[in-house]
């Protein structure tokens, strides 16, 4: 709690790196101590604790009031990421303190994602090491550009300016060849709080601000309220049957009642009617801000979708990126991911790894793998457009996590240096015969009926049962049967993981056109992951994909494969075998769930023409 | 009363953070304890939702412990159209009458609290809670994640949390995994205190400074809040001028002397206080980390 009068105009974000050895914990806690954050009874416990685990005899250890995790005290290292707040007379900060040893690449990408300012920090007595190079490299690539160096422990070296010039165009050296700009250096000895808060008597010789001092003048990050509005929607809203809201936060720019937005992936525009902001009914809004918007009229938007106002940002369908790679298992060429930038989730496939970046020279080095904590530059194919935007214009559209699909561990994490959209040059034709025409002829309500269930569960039986059904009754049907497609369509397709993903992009696209046809599609695909399932449904439109969920359980497919795959699997001559050795993700909530076992295909089949009737789909 | 600038910030943030955990799981619930920090909190969740009713019910874990006028809080609150309030107490605390006087805080939080808790998600089949934590109330959760990841039986592991970028917060689970989402993260105390007043937010009357009866117990003042209370001998209740920084169960609650009745007086108290938040509630600090400990058993 701050004694001084905290009537703030702002926030700062602060990434702070380097090592203890550094006395990096030792400046931050003197920082908490001197803005009054450190209130009397934790100033007790780190008297006591200083006793106990510190490094400062009976004086108190400051880095004791930073380190949070028994693990950390006990060992005496900083472990992982902390975020520390206090408050000056003219602002708020929060800190991310981000560990100088394990895990650095990882912690420091994560703290300086949204840091506006970083203090890098270097022992006077080693001067600048590889670690400074590295994580002013790291500063640079997550779009921090002011950096404070904070040259610490001058005492241990006779607070002599020399040594500090030395440091100071050591260092002005690897900043031109980042392309850092906005660099100021301070000499310091936190442990007595010399340049902290107020000069030094003891380094009388140097003129320039405290750390403290330098800190006020940095900047918060911003963008232009002249650059256009972009809102990717985190929800809809419908409190009641006539009304929609949009709601998500502004990410760039002004967005004004009457403006012109796009929903970019859609082409559709609407007029923007109201805005509301937490703080109520309001004529614009600012980025930043969590929006409410309505438009003037209903236009297909969903969660993943950006309103945007001209000039529109890119639709991509490939996006070229660095990407700092976060878990022990290699990043290797043709992985899947889901990649998740602002609101949207969609599947990319890695096609190329490009180079990676030698962290000791500052260069790029060819290389085939990114192991963890390493930086590299790749390229992805995305299996569905994206909205995004090159990271330099926008880290809220530039940035992206790359999430397994299976269990959606965070294994990357992305920024968008290019984003190529193939139809840079094509427009949709427009065409006389609507698929509404085409549907209306056929007197059906076209769906997408989307069978997925392990191998051998009964999903071909079931799908063939009902079309016959359907047949019967008159309606216009099209079977799509996974092991079929691959005869023709797919043929040219393997069972690797970018294959598989475009194996179900294609039916979800040839589902599409049927549907477009007025035709009821039934398709058959285990399509083991959640993630090809949601693709599929995104790409026929909302209310137009049925999912229908045959489960059986695995003990009981293994009894019938009828096609020999698992006993295959089960010797080793299949691999990837959904079941066996690959696993599946069951639906979350599939418009139809059949239990194979407690009812025959036949009752199944007659379930889903009943299901089909009330939903209107056919009449 | 206009918003400070960071109070914007953090504020438009925390509504991001309960739009991205709404958003992004099946069965969501937000954790609600009657105190400051969850009436902000649900005033932001309004806030995000409206003109739309909240997205998830509020769960309260009661230890049946709790002061009485927090009860009566709750209980008043419920009565609102836009929320649905519903309430857990422990069986096993029910069952074996688990009480702070005969049983001490250890097991009285256990029971009534961690494994209680745990319990409620279970029925509920919730993958996503929300709560009120703040990273500077402790130094544990100074290291804790906005999104934190609970493997099957809701314990935390400090290094399974997954690197948070940007504004970009990960719900995606394996089966049996759940997610803690804490939308207040980055506010601190004062901040807390500094919106209230701003928004003219309502808060049980514990907060502010009234004459109660309260008994001086190892250094600090316990308030006798009901006749369940023991007391010790040579133990009397005193009328007293006090006030509750932090509110919980009431024995394991300690009172602080002051005269601030309005909120105005409550923030300047704030201002110069140099005593932590958390030193009235006794809990921290019956173990060494104990905060810690308890949130690897399943503790929010």
């Amino acid at each position: 709690m701050s004694a001084t009068t905290p009537s703030p105009s702002g926030l700062l974000r602060v990434l702070t790196c380097g090592s203890v050895d550094d006395g990096k914990s030792t400046l931050i806690g003197r920082l908490l101590f001197e803005f009054g954050a450190v209130p009397d009874d934790v100033m007790e416990a780190l008297l006591r604790d200083s006793k106990r685990f510190g490094t400062t005899g009976d004086a108190p250890d400051y880095a004791l009031l930073v380190d949070g995790l028994a693990a950390e005290r006990e060992q005496g290292v900083t472990i992982d990421l902390a975020y520390r707040y206090f408050q000056t007379a003219s602002r708020r900060y929060i800190l991310a303190d981000a560990p100088g040893h394990e895990q650095y690449t990882r912690n420091m990408a994560t703290g300086a994602s949204l840091a506006d300012a970083a203090v890098l920090l270097i022992d006077a007595r080693k001067g600048v090491l590889p670690q400074t190079r590295r994580h002013a490299a790291i500063a640079k690539l997550m779009g921090v550009q002011q950096v404070l160096l904070a040259i610490n422990k001058m005492d241990l070296m006779g607070f002599d300016q020399t040594v500090f010039d030395r440091i100071d165009a050591d260092f002005a050296a690897v900043a031109a060849q980042i392309g850092l700009t906005q660099v100021k250096s301070i000499p310091l000895c936190a442990r007595d709080g010399d340049n902290i808060t107020a000069p030094s008597e003891r380094m009388g010789w140097y003129r320039g601000p405290s750390l403290l001092a330098a800190l006020e003048a940095c900047e918060p990050a911003a963008t232009a309220p002249a650059a256009p509005a972009r809102l990717p929607v985190q929800l809809v809203l419908r409190p009641d049957a006539d009304s929609r809201f949009y709601i998500g936060s502004l990410t760039g720019g002004t967005l004004r009642v009457g403006d012109t937005v796009s929903n970019v992936a859609a082409g559709v525009d609407a007029k923007v009617a109201r805005i509301i902001l937490p703080s109520g009914e309001a004529e614009s809004a600012e980025a930043g801000d969590a929006v409410t918007v309505a438009l003037d009229r209903e236009i297909d938007v969903s969660r993943g979708d950006v309103l945007a106002t001209v000039p529109l940002p890119i639709l991509a369908d490939t996006i070229s990126a660095s990407v700092v790679w976060m878990v022990d298992a290699p990043l290797e060429r043709g992985r899947a991911f889901t990649l998740a930038l602002g609101t949207a989730r969609v599947t990319g496939t890695v096609t190329a790894i490009l180079g990676k970046l030698d962290i000791e020279t500052l260069t790029d080095v060819p290389t085939t793998t990114l192991a963890v904590n390493e930086i590299g530059r790749i390229e992805i194919s995305l299996a569905q457009p994206l909205v995004c935007e090159p990271y330099t214009t926008s880290r809220e559209l530039g940035g992206f996590l790359l999430l397994d699909r299976l269990g959606g561990e965070t294994m990357g994490a992305g920024m968008v240096s290019d984003a190529v959209s193939s139809r840079r040059n094509l427009k949709w034709q427009a065409l006389d015969v609507t698929p509404a025409v085409r549907a209306e002829l056929k007197a059906q309500k076209p769906v997408v009926l989307w069978f997925t269930g392990l191998p051998a569960s009964g999903k071909s039986t079931i799908a063939n049962l009902v079309e016959r059904r359907l047949l019967a009754l008159g309606r216009h049907t099209m079977l799509l049967d996974g092991d079929n497609v691959r005869h023709g369509l797919n043929r040219d397709l393997g069972f690797g993981e970018a294959d598989r993903v475009e194996n179900i992009r294609r039916v979800a696209e040839v589902s599409h056109l049927f549907l477009e046809a007025g035709l009821i599609v039934i398709a058959a695909f285990i399509s083991p992951y959640r993630s090809d399932r949601d693709l599929a449904r995104q790409v026929a439109g909302e209310g137009k994909f049925l999912e229908v969920f045959v489960d059986t359980p695995v003990e009981e497919c293994r009894k019938r494969d009828p096609k020999g795959h698992y006993a295959k699997a089960a010797a080793g001559q299949i691999r990837n075998f959904t079941g066996v050795d690959a696993p599946y993700e069951p639906p979350l909530s599939p418009e139809l769930h059949l239990h194979t076992l407690d009812d025959a295909a036949d009752a199944l089949a007659e379930r889903i023409v009943d299901d089909l009737r009330q939903r209107g789909v056919i009449f | 009363m206009a918003l400070s600038a960071h109070l914007r910030v953090l504020e438009a943030e925390s509504i991001h953070i309960l739009r991205e955990a709404a958003a992004q799981s099946q069965r969501p619930v937000m954790l609600y304890s009657i105190g400051k920090d969850s009436s902000v909190l649900l005033h932001l969740a309004r806030k995000a939702f409206r003109p739309a009713p909240l997205p998830f019910p509020l769960l309260h874990v009661d230890t049946t412990w709790k002061f009485r006028a927090m009860t009566a809080f709750r209980d008043r609150l419920a009565q609102s159209p836009d929320v649905d309030v519903r309430v857990f107490s422990s069986p096993q605390g029910i069952a074996e009458g688990i009480n702070p006087f005969t049983h001490g805080s250890v097991i009285h939080n256990k029971v009534w609290k961690t494994d209680a808790l745990k319990a409620a998600l279970d029925l509920g089949g919730h993958d996503l809670a929300i709560a009120g934590a703040r990273r500077d109330e402790e130094r544990s959760r100074a290291k804790e994640r906005i999104f934190s990841l609970r493997a099957p039986g809701h314990t935390w592991d400090p290094k399974r949390q997954r690197p948070e970028l940007w504004h970009l917060y990960n719900a995606s689970v394996a089966p049996g995994e759940t997610v803690r989402a804490f939308p207040l993260s980055n506010w601190t105390e004062l901040d807390i205190w500094t919106y209230i007043e701003a928004e003219g937010i309502e808060l049980v009357d514990l907060y502010f400074a009234k004459d109660r009866p309260v008994v001086e117990r190892d250094g600090v003042m316990i308030m006798v809040d009901d006749d369940r209370f023991q007391f010790r001998p040579g133990e009397k209740a005193e009328i007293r001028r006090v006030r509750f920084r932090s509110i919980g169960c009431y024995p394991f609650t300690a009172a602080i002397a002051s005269d601030a009745t309005t909120l105005a007086e409550i923030v300047a108290e704030m201002r110069v206080t140099k005593v932590s938040e958390r030193s009235g509630r006794l809990i921290d600090t019956d173990q060494d980390s104990s905060m810690e400990m308890k949130k690897r058993e399943g503790y929010f």
